[in-house]
């Protein structure tokens, strides 16, 4: 019963939705994650999302990167539960004055080398609540940043370019402390 | 004594004009008293309670006749007579207006700062806004737990997955859940000092990033708000492709949450089939209104844009699809022992605890609260439409995973019902001039959002609140998990799965 259940479960799905196959930007943009991921990290890449006064839609969007269509982790991207194990923190919400030593603690809990990317309008301006009595943010206000994907919130299409972007970029070294 | 009819306690104050399209009353201290009682009783149902400056309101609902009012005390040395004292639901609420607009709710049970963490460099920043030093977050106190074998275990504000941020102190005997307390506000931004002089527009956009989940129940519930304030009606059409919108979002947010409880039970398999269902409904509403999350889609007056060529048929594909995948998904879960035995009997909310504090969504609806905004406080189209509010009373994360899953069922039948009869016709009409107050609400997938505003006569917001269904959900999962394992707090976290941020606003 079980072993039906699984396999009429688990062969569609597989087929049809592979690398997304019905997408062929994300498919093209997957082989470049994939070839650069590998040159750069050894297919091993750690990623910390730290909310920082978001409004929960971008999590929304990071989450669907480890669903089965964009399936992040086959390029050896891993979401991780502690900033200590994290090479990527990737930011979101306009920092809110209560989250900021939260941020500032995460990063420094963050070995180097280290990069940051700051995901959505709000993290990369402060979006609609700049100006806020809140809200401390862009997050370069707080953090230094080496990356901005833009949108509202960005679609994982955006943010596997955004990621990718990050791979590509031959120029400077990790943010180390010191 | 036979407590007096809401109508009566509205009779019993100043009527507000130009309030809609439930009316307001600026009540004497005796009245908002004697509402208190009935809350506590049980006799009305408590919506909302928000402030401005020297002023508070509270929103309450008769649901014998589904009629609702919001009764107005001004108290110019800035205290009130709490309503928490008598009705525990009320008590967060009036620690933030204390924290907003440093109003103090006499005789209440808890002072305590709640949104405020000292961090902002002023004080009731809807009122006052003066400067003041910041405090340090590690001055506020938790409460005492004390008792033999007992630890604390703190968690957050960041957590291990990707989630919002809060903090959860847990004081634990061994494995066990002595107490939990919740600390909230770290998302707090502040949206109801933007709201105040913004124009609709912005206005509308604010509401629809109070909880990214909710982008369309906050958007209707806010327009709606706008309209009743100015009188306006939206054509019919746009208030079917409302509905449309709503019921896409709410598929999307029960196929990611029943997938991701089933995660918490490191059963894999449900997550990534969920995720696929999710993923469909959410490129499906990308075809049809341009947005995966439908956003800025919903506007005051009506609707932004038509359904996009071709958005029909993706969305009729998706039907198509659940119809299809839902059953197996239904009975993978029903039949996985490992599952159940996680889910079945854990983090039971008491259906006592349900009538006392009228959560909204699934967290009433699997405690055996039948309510259910689109049909009891019904909006267009939903008077039109035919569906059933599923109700359970077991109370367990088993039930409110049943409860999503027959709501995903209603909301397929919604989809073609709206598919099949939506009328022809304009999408928006422009607004009418002037001001005026309002009172909105939709129902989310989580519960029943309201929001409150008031137009000055440049029909710019003079004050808008924004009530989320978890102010009333939150507290009880405190009560949810005591003598559960610590282990199984994420499994009951995310069958509630609350919203910070539409909570810390
Ligand atoms: S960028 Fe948009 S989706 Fe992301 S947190 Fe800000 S308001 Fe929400």
């Amino acid at each position: 019963m079980r072993k039906i259940l699984f396999q009429s479960l688990l062969k569609g799905p597989v087929t049809e939705t592979g690398p997304a196959a019905d997408d062929a930007e994300v498919a093209a943009l997957a082989q470049r994650v994939d070839a650069s991921a590998r040159r750069r990290l050894g297919r091993s890449l750690a990623i910390r999302e730290v909310d920082a006064g978001s409004c929960n839609g971008c999590e929304l969007e990071i989450h669907a990167l480890n669903n089965p269509f964009y399936d992040l982790e086959r390029f050896g991207f891993k979401f991780v539960a502690s900033p200590r194990h994290a090479d990527v923190l990737m930011v979101t919400g306009p920092v809110t004055h209560n989250m900021r030593e939260a941020l500032e603690r995460t990063y420094a809990a963050t070995p180097d080398p280290k990069w940051v990317v700051a995901v959505g309008d709000c993290a990369c301006d402060g979006g609609l609540f700049a100006g806020s009595y809140a809200c401390a943010g862009p997050v370069e206000k707080v953090v230094p940043v080496d990356l901005r994907i833009r949108g509202c919130p960005p679609d994982p299409v955006a943010l596997l370019k955004g990621l990718l972007a990050l791979l590509e970029a031959q120029s400077g070294p990790a943010r180390s402390r010191g | 004594m036979v407590a007096r009819s809401l109508a009566d306690l509205v009779a019993a104050g100043q009527p507000v004009a130009a309030h809609r399209p439930w009316p307001r009353a600026v009540v004497p201290e005796t009245v908002w008293t004697e509402a208190a009682q009935q809350l506590r009783d049980g006799h009305l149902t408590l919506l909302g309670l928000w402030g401005e400056p020297k002023t508070v309101h509270m929103a309450v609902l008769d649901e014998g006749t589904w009629r609702g009012a919001v009764l107005t005390l001004r108290c110019p040395d800035g205290r009130f007579p709490s309503v928490g004292r008598l009705h525990p639901p009320a008590i967060r609420l009036e620690r933030a207006i204390g924290d907003l607009f440093g109003m103090m709710a006499d005789g209440s049970p808890d002072m305590r700062p709640w949104l405020d963490h000292g961090s902002w460099g002023v004080a009731q920043p809807l009122d006052r806004r003066a400067p003041v030093p910041l405090r340090p977050g590690t001055e506020y106190r938790f409460l005492a737990v004390e008792g033999r074998g007992l630890h604390q275990i703190p968690v957050g504000p960041v957590h291990a997955g990707i989630i919002e941020p809060g903090h959860f102190r847990f004081t634990a005997n061994g494995e066990a859940v002595a107490r939990l307390e919740e600390r909230l506000g770290y998302v707090h931004k502040g949206i109801e000092s933007l709201m105040a002089g913004a124009a609709l527009e912005r206005g509308s956009q604010l509401a629809q990033r109070t909880s990214g989940d909710s982008v369309v129940a906050y958007g209707i519930a806010f327009a709606r708000a706008v309209e009743a304030a100015l009188g306006a009606a939206p054509p019919p059409r746009a208030l079917w492709l409302r509905a449309l919108m709503a019921e896409l979002e709410r598929i999307a947010n029960h196929c990611g949450d029943v997938g991701a409880i089933c995660n918490d039970a490191a059963f894999a398999v449900m997550h990534a089939q969920c995720g696929i269902l999710r993923e469909r409904t959410l490129r499906a509403a990308a075809a049809a209104f341009g947005h995966r999350l439908m956003r800025d889609r919903v506007v005051p007056g009506g609707v932004a844009g038509d359904l996009a060529a071709g958005g029909r048929e993706a969305i009729v594909a998706l039907l198509d699809e659940i119809r299809r995948r839902l059953p197996g998904l239904i009975a993978l879960y029903d039949n996985t022992t490992s599952l159940q035995d996680r889910t079945v009997g854990t983090g039971v909310v008491k259906p006592a605890l349900v009538r006392q504090w009228a959560p909204g969504g699934h967290v009433g609806r699997a405690s055996g609260r039948s309510f259910d905004a689109r049909r009891d406080l019904a909006y267009a189209p939903y008077d039109r439409l035919s569906f059933e509010v599923p109700v359970r009373h077991e109370g367990d994360v088993n039930a409110r995973v049943w409860i999503r899953i027959r709501e995903i069922e209603q909301s397929v039948s919604l989809i073609e019902q709206i598919l099949a009869t939506m009328p022809p016709g304009e999408v928006l009409r422009a607004l009418p001039a002037g001001g005026g107050e309002g009172v909105g609400w939709a129902e989310a997938f989580r519960g029943d959002v309201l929001v409150w505003l008031r137009l000055d006569p440049a029909g710019r917001i003079a004050r808008c609140h924004l009530r989320d269904a978890s102010w009333f959900q939150w507290p009880l999962l405190e009560a949810a998990i005591e003598g559960n394992i610590v282990a199984d707090f994420p499994l009951c976290n995310k069958s509630f799965n609350c919203s910070y941020s539409g909570h810390d606003l």
